[in-house]
């Protein structure tokens, strides 16, 4: 029997080749991932009920200035730099201050008893803010929060928080959650 | 050597190529697996902010991309302020009360879809690709409508900052 040419299958398998690279792409999808709040008609209700000293208004202007408790300005250079520290301080509430969000203590499995925060940061925005400044507050947000979880991870399990196992990383979650509550903007 | 070079009228035996396909076949298995089929191309221009605190989607089966910047060549161009919305691959109006209805439009459509397919349409990951330089106007409204059409899970697609990388 004579062989079969097989010469032209390299050719058409660099055509499907060329083909999947084209019509594929590579870009992995990152991003910082949000949960929306749903459409409650308490939602009013609930905002009164929150005392202020467990509330963090942070209010971003049209300049990408930043107000914290309608106190502290920050300029768009020093949000990178001090708003981390600003959020932690109030979410963890280190030493019991006054005027720092009061903690609830639970029972969570894993942890045993743990004081959970009940701050809540309230993000507002102005219709003018760049979407830039919106994420870099986010993202200092979210930085404030993966550090508090890498420290309690690193207290209870010895590990940072990103390697625990899925039922530890709950638990985590529950001790420290992310309470970010979007203020329709004005 | 000389003589070597008048004899050597010998031709090269064939290479033997039978097993390049195989090669290119095996190429071609690589890129399918580590590759995604790309849904929708983007018809705006769309520089993502930087970030450090990002993750990585981890499912990509169910992803709705929603693009907002500056419309390149193709799009329809905006009324106001340049910008332009693409809902996968359909272009959304920006003027707000016609943007509403052209997001809640898409919504729906995406989530009937997902439950055609049997699965939960609350699942739905909404990638959320948005200029660095897009005014907040038309994300409040964006956002404000996903949340009244109980699409709650959103990703705002960021850029590794390499600045402030640890």
């Amino acid at each position: 029997m004579p062989s079969l040419n097989t010469s032209s299958s390299a050719d058409i398998s660099f055509l499907l080749l060329t083909f999947f690279l084209l019509t594929s792409s590579i870009t992995n999808e990152q991003g910082i991932p949000r949960l929306l709040p749903k459409i409650s008609n308490q939602e009013k209700q609930q905002q009164e009920d929150i005392r202020e000293r467990n509330i963090l208004t942070i209010l971003v202007n049209k300049n990408d200035d930043v107000l914290i408790n309608k106190t502290q300005i920050l300029k768009k250079e020093d949000i990178a730099v001090k708003l981390k520290d600003i959020a932690k301080e109030f979410l963890a509430n280190p030493r019991n201050a006054e005027n720092l969000p009061e903690k609830d203590v639970k029972q969570i499995d894993g942890l045993g008893t743990f004081a959970v925060s009940r701050g809540v940061i309230s993000l507002t925005n102005d219709n003018s803010t760049t979407f830039a400044t919106y994420i870099l507050v986010q993202n200092e947000l979210q930085k404030a929060v993966n550090e508090l979880r890498d420290e309690t991870a690193l207290n209870y399990f010895g590990q940072k928080y990103e390697k625990l196992a899925p039922e530890e990383k709950k638990a985590i979650q529950e001790a420290i959650p992310i309470n970010i509550s979007e203020a329709t903007s004005k | 050597m000389a003589r070597c070079k008048k004899n050597g009228k010998k031709e090269l035996p064939e290479i033997n190529n039978s097993s390049m396909s195989d090669i290119i076949f095996m190429f071609l298995f690589f890129f399918m697996v580590i590759t995604t089929m790309r849904e929708s191309d983007a018809s705006v221009r769309f520089t993502p902010p930087h970030a450090t605190e990002y993750q990585k989607l981890e499912k990509k089966s169910s992803i709705a991309t929603i693009y907002m910047g500056a419309p390149l060549r193709g799009g329809i161009p905006a009324i106001d302020e340049k910008v332009s919305i693409q809902l996968n691959d359909k272009f959304a109006s920006t003027r707000a009360e016609v943007m509403r209805r052209d997001v809640s439009d898409f919504i729906k459509g995406e989530r009937e879809s997902c439950a055609n397919k049997g699965k939960d349409p609350n699942t739905i990951t909404y990638s959320l690709k948005i200029d660095s330089e897009v005014q907040m106007r038309y994300v409040n409204i964006l956002k404000q409508e996903l949340r009244e059409n109980n699409a709650l899970k959103i990703n705002y697609a960021t850029k590794k900052d390499k600045k402030n990388e640890k």
